[in-house]
């Protein structure tokens, strides 16, 4: 067992591509029991991330760490490691991951094969993101995850999928660039070093700190996406697969509020005390704009896709917050966006299945016909419009609560949210599920076993963390203390740029 | 520091509450969802006996400690359970609070509320969605027990979205029909508006006492900490209870967010009478009262408080008197008596607010569960106009009707006298004369409608089409008795406070005096003396009888000379007063479709697609796209061009090294 418990991390992030043997075993045609071995192989990684998740001791510092020198002569390291941010966020990856398999077990016809070899690569790409903690590592994983979906929206997308898949990888290119060139500037001041620690350990001038952090927060804030980065999103979920829509809402999306969370912020305190309050605004400004503009979308993707930008607004609105529970509430309603808006497209997927459309003005009566459907459907938009008892509310709260000793005006807009919220998406649970049941809806099938199988586990979650957070938040909390503790004690250092030298040299021994 | 109850802890007992019902709801759920998907009957007997059986268990529960509290010594205790939200100084316990108010309130709660359980029975027994009406229903009396028994707020706000919740899912029970879902939504979304409020309420208090510390063990925003720290919070009062008020406003429909509750008629009538009469629209006046503490500590929002409740009170009175429809009159009738005890809570009358609401829970009830008795009997008919001499036909369901008629006109010796004569005499006693005289006359125009509201229905001679009068029954005993409960609470429910101006012992005001100690008050009453209680007493008894009985008389003996005075003097009135005021168009108009307007054409058409999409995105692109072109025409594979550029190329490079 040791070689395990030794390299769980490493485990985790490249057991998935264990699913890639049978690819290359089955014959064409088998595509039944490929998808059935590719499942059962993609609980692995669910198995080690949970033994993660229970051995994980919540000090607040890195834990887990593994390092293995890289390419020498640039001091890179395979270096990771887990921390109460990111164990999170790697299960909620591990997790979806066979419940998007699952999911889409009739969706996907068209090569089967590809479809599967990129997920499995995706999910690689990002669990090597939320672990590395060298900065050239992470650069590699952080592009490896945009490639395949690139390929998932392309190949197995919507009508536009062109578009769509071209339009979000150069926009989320764009960003990446200029982040590229960040990391090498931060590599250079901190003496050849490519570790997270040598990084966040420089005290850079004031401008160059602005300067550094408009490049790392245009490449998240494009991921995020925030307030006016976001017109790639409501194309790619439109356009993408189920599967794809509820990986990059409920993963790839938080690739960008991650990055603030473990970069930009850490390493640059004073641009965050200079753009922090930009940063706020923008987010609130979204939170508002996206419930507004979901309000007006016929097509329940793109509704669900905006509400997104509205929701991830209070996650960036909470981690500017820099207070506790504005951060643990950031974090934690990464999760819950996850899952609630995860679960509203695989609900949506379903549906697509049945009736090949989304427009909301085909559906109407459906909660007749569909009585289970609806049903989840119903837990699933409480939760996203954070209804006390659900997961959304907890994160909401703790949010809102913390930012609102920070920013108490802008919070004040943003708490607006929760009525909008609360418009869109009940308008559009009465067009769809309420009223007379249309002709073309009466013998619409209700959820079958298997659909049944990915929807519960994912409503059990929303309730227990409803009821009993505690089971996160005990995780979260020490690395929000430390993450708010070397925020202050850095601004009370004035910054030194010559001190960065020494630790690169430090690096070297490694 | 753990009380012991028959050697079971006390929070043992505090979650038995709420839990039964919840434990009744998920039962009834799962057998509603089995059923629906099996397309299978449903077990009417099964469901029944849950549905009734857990929120009797629960009344039983409540009454076995109400019984501890009996005893003045036991003041308050807190059985907490597990952490809820715990983060940095934040600390939010899931823990029950249980004193005298949140006794009384779960009397009310799973008293009233397995009442209408049982007349559910057969009010609902036909309905295909018989198991999940249930579902919903016990559903409900769990969150109303969160919101009067949790500790602190965040818990309370738990409840609070908890009922609107199920008050939506209730509302749009019969979803078929888009208009009664739509109710729902409205009732959800206005709701919302006040939550609003409501949040900002918390996010205020406790930034305000995080920056002061002193937490005293149950969490910062707990009631027992808020209350010990009452003399941090001078300086925050004044917003903190005015957006607390603002949920209260939305919560229990007062100016100007009343508008979801004559829509929330669309639901089923017991519906009406648990939640949108007896129990959820009081949810505002009991987190005051809750928090009375804070109130007090800002004559400006007291001041608020009153106003908006008895303009509400006024307000909706004239719309009552105008409406038709049976439901929409008590819908009226209950944001006006609202409106009353918004009215006591802004004079700092809180027992008394509370005592109202306590009687007000049980005619108002028993009044919805009258009108359930009679649309059931008529099938849906709900125009009073064509109702009329009912009173030979369904005699029991009369008799409760004129003692709830009598309770809410403020008839002596029934339960509305004395809970109508508290608010109006503290609010008098205080010196608050233009509110009382408003109170007077709403008082008096409510004694008006609820015998304009008996005698059409069931006075004079009959105006019921032949079909319906031939179908025209008693109700089933499901129905019947739980009518007579009320009725009989009606009339004995104000004895427990005859005021000893009227040589009783106000048991009532002595009951809650260790909860609201608030000396000057009590003196202030104590001034007054009793000569002048007796007179206005006297003085608000007249007026309600003598317009009470006129309507009486003038709806029983000629129903439509009244209706002709009016269309031929003042019609205008009266159109006015049935349409509402038109307040909804209203909104529409000035909120809702420039909202729509702005979002779908400005954001969403232009800036989301125009600006950000076509000009920055789309401009980009193209813009790198018509560059690549220029470029490309150099690239154009002819050896000649590429000669003369380096030509070009050659004499520009000597130029320069030349120059």
């Amino acid at each position: 067992m040791d070689i395990f418990r030794d390299h769980l991390l490493t485990w985790i992030i490249f057991s998935p591509l264990l699913g890639l043997v049978p690819l290359f075993l089955f014959p064409s045609g088998r595509e039944k029991q490929l998808k059935g071995v590719v499942l059962a192989l993609s609980l692995i990684p669910l198995g080690f991330s949970l033994w993660l998740f229970a051995s994980f001791q919540g000090t607040g510092a890195y834990e887990f760490q593994e390092m293995v020198p890289w390419m020498r002569g640039y001091q890179a390291a395979y270096q990771v490691g887990v921390d109460g941010f990111s164990l999170l966020l790697i299960c909620l990856t591990t997790f979806l991951l066979p419940l998007v398999l699952l999911a889409t077990w009739n969706d996907v016809h068209r090569n089967v094969k590809g479809y599967l070899f990129f997920f499995l690569l995706l999910e690689t790409g990002i669990l090597g993101v939320f672990s590395a903690l060298d900065l050239l590592l992470f650069y590699v994983f952080w592009e490896a995850a945009l490639i395949p979906m690139y390929f998932l929206i392309g190949i197995w997308g919507g009508e536009e999928r062109i578009y769509a898949s071209i339009k979000f990888v150069l926009y989320t290119m764009v960003g990446s660039l200029l982040m590229l060139v960040a990391i090498l500037y931060l590599y250079f001041a901190a003496g050849h070093s490519f570790y997270w620690g040598d990084m966040a350990a420089l005290h850079l001038p004031r401008m160059t700190q602005i300067v550094l952090f408009a490049a790392f927060g245009l490449a998240f804030a494009i991921k995020v996406p925030l307030f006016p980065f976001h017109t790639w999103l409501p194309d790619a979920h439109v356009q993408a697969p189920t599967g794809g829509s509820v990986i990059l809402a409920g993963v790839l999306l938080k690739m960008g509020t991650y990055g603030f969370a473990r970069f930009a912020i850490p390493f640059f305190p004073e641009a965050v005390r200079a753009l922090g309050p930009l940063l706020a605004v923008l987010s609130v400004i979204g939170i508002v704009y996206g419930a507004l503009v979901s309000m007006v979308q016929v097509d329940m993707k793109k509704l669900v896709a905006y509400s997104s930008v509205s929701h991830l607004g209070f996650v960036v609105l909470g981690l500017f917050s820099l207070n506790a529970q504005g951060v643990s509430g950031a974090t934690l309603q990464m999760i819950n966006h996850g899952l609630s808006t995860g679960g509203l497209f695989f609900l949506v997927g379903m549906l697509y299945e049945r009736r090949h459309t989304k427009l909301i003005a085909d559906f109407g009566g459906l909660a007749t016909s569909m009585p289970l459907y609806s049903t989840c459907f119903f837990i699933m938009l409480f939760s996203s419009i954070a209804l006390p008892g659900t997961n959304g509310f907890i994160g909401e709260f703790l949010i809102l609560l913390g930012s609102y000793q920070t920013h108490p005006i802008l919070t004040t807009v943003a708490t607006s949210g929760v009525i909008f919220a609360a418009i869109y998406m009940l308008w559009m649970a009465q067009r769809v599920f309420l009223g007379k049941v249309t002709p073309k809806n009466q013998n619409i099938a209700d959820l079958s076993l298997r659909e049944g199988v990915v929807l519960l586990p994912i409503i059990v979650l929303i309730f227990w963390i409803g009821f009993a957070p505690g089971f996160l938040l005990d995780k979260i909390n020490p690395t929000t203390e430390v993450f708010l503790k070397t925020k202050t004690e850095k601004i009370s250092i004035p910054p030194s740029p010559v001190t960065g030298e020494g630790r690169g040299e430090g690096g070297d021994t490694n | 520091m753990e009380q012991l109850v028959f050697g079971l802890p006390l929070g043992f007992f505090a979650a038995l509450i709420p839990a039964l019902p919840l434990v009744g709801a998920l039962c009834n759920g799962l057998i509603a969802l089995i059923c629906r998907n099996q397309r299978r009957d449903v077990p009417v007997a099964l469901v029944s006996v849950i549905g009734v059986g857990f929120p009797v268990l629960a009344f039983i529960v409540v009454v076995v400690m109400a019984q501890i509290f009996w005893n003045p010594a036991t003041g308050f205790a807190t059985a907490p359970l597990w952490d809820w939200m715990n983060v940095g100084a934040l600390r939010v316990p899931v823990s029950f609070h249980i004193d005298r108010l949140s006794l009384v309130m779960c009397l009310v709660v799973t008293g009233v509320g397995s009442l209408i359980h049982f007349y559910s029975i057969g009010y609902m027994g036909e309905d295909p969605g018989y198991a999940r009406y249930f579902t919903f229903l016990n559903l409900f009396l769990f969150a109303m027990l969160m919101l009067v028994l949790g500790a602190n707020l965040p818990l309370l706000f738990l409840g609070w979205e908890g009922v609107g919740l199920c008050s939506y899912f209730l509302i749009s029970f019969w979803f078929t029909d888009l208009e009664k879902a739509v109710a729902g939504k409205k009732a959800f979304i206005v709701n919302r508006i006040g939550d609003f409020g409501f949040l900002l309420g918390i996010f205020l208090l406790y930034s305000h006492l995080a920056a002061k510390g002193g937490d005293t063990g149950g969490g910062m925003l707990s009631f027992e900490t808020l209350q010990a720290s009452r003399g941090n919070l001078y300086l925050i009062a004044t917003p903190v209870a005015l957006l607390l008020f603002l949920g209260a406003v939305g919560k229990s429909a007062q100016i100007p967010l009343y508008i979801w509750l004559p829509d929330a008629m669309a639901g089923p009538t017991p519906v009406s009478a648990l939640i949108h009469a007896a129990t959820m629209v009081t949810a505002g006046v009991y987190m005051i009262a809750r928090l009375h503490f804070i109130y007090t500590l800002s004559p400006l929002a007291m001041q608020v408080v009153a106003t908006v409740g008895v303009t509400t009170a006024f307000f909706a009175a004239v719309i009552a008197l105008a409406q038709t429809d049976i439901k929409k009159v008590l819908a009226y009738s209950t944001i006006s008596q609202l409106g009353f005890m918004f009215l006591a809570l802004g004079v700092g009358a809180f027992s008394a607010a509370i005592f109202h609401l306590v009687t007000h829970a049980f005619f108002k009830a028993c009044l919805f569960l009258v009108a359930g008795s009679v649309i059931h009997s008529m099938h849906g008919e709900q125009d009073m106009w064509k109702m009329g001499g009912l009173r030979h036909k369904m005699k029991i369901t009369f008799l409760t009707a004129l003692c709830a008629v009598l309770a809410i006109a403020g008839i002596v010796p029934f339960a509305g006298f004395f809970s109508k004569d508290a608010i109006l005499w503290q609010t008098f006693a205080t010196g608050h004369k233009i509110l009382w005289a408003f109170g007077l006359a709403t008082a008096g125009m409510t004694a008006f409608y609820m015998g304009r509201f008996l005698a059409l229905t069931f006075l004079g001679s009959s105006r019921l089409d032949p079909e319906h009068k031939h179908h025209l029954h008693e109700s089933p005993f499901w129905m019947t008795i739980p009518l007579v409960c009320l009725a009989l609470l009606s009339l004995v429910g104000g004895w427990v406070g005859v005021p000893e101006a009227l040589k009783g012992n106000d048991l009532w005001l002595h009951w809650f005096a260790p909860l609201f100690p608030y000396e000057e008050f009590y003196l202030l009453l104590e001034k007054k003396g009793h000569g002048w209680e007796l007179i206005l007493s006297a003085l608000t008894l007249l007026v309600s009888f003598h317009l009470g009985l006129f309507a009486l008389i003038l709806y029983g003996q000629k129903p439509r000379l009244m209706a002709k005075w009016v269309e031929e003097r003042i019609a205008w009135v009266n159109r006015l007063a049935l349409q509402k005021f038109y307040v909804d168009e209203i909104y529409q108009a000035l909120i809702i479709r420039p909202v729509r307007w702005f979002s779908e054409t400005v954001l969403w058409q232009f800036y989301d697609r125009k600006v950000v999409d076509g000009l920055a995105v789309h401009g980009t692109a193209e813009t790198v796209g018509l560059l690549s072109r220029v470029f490309a025409l150099l690239q154009n594979g002819s050896i000649q061009s590429y000669v003369l550029f380096f030509i070009i190329g050659v004499v520009i490079v000597m130029g320069a090294l030349i120059f």
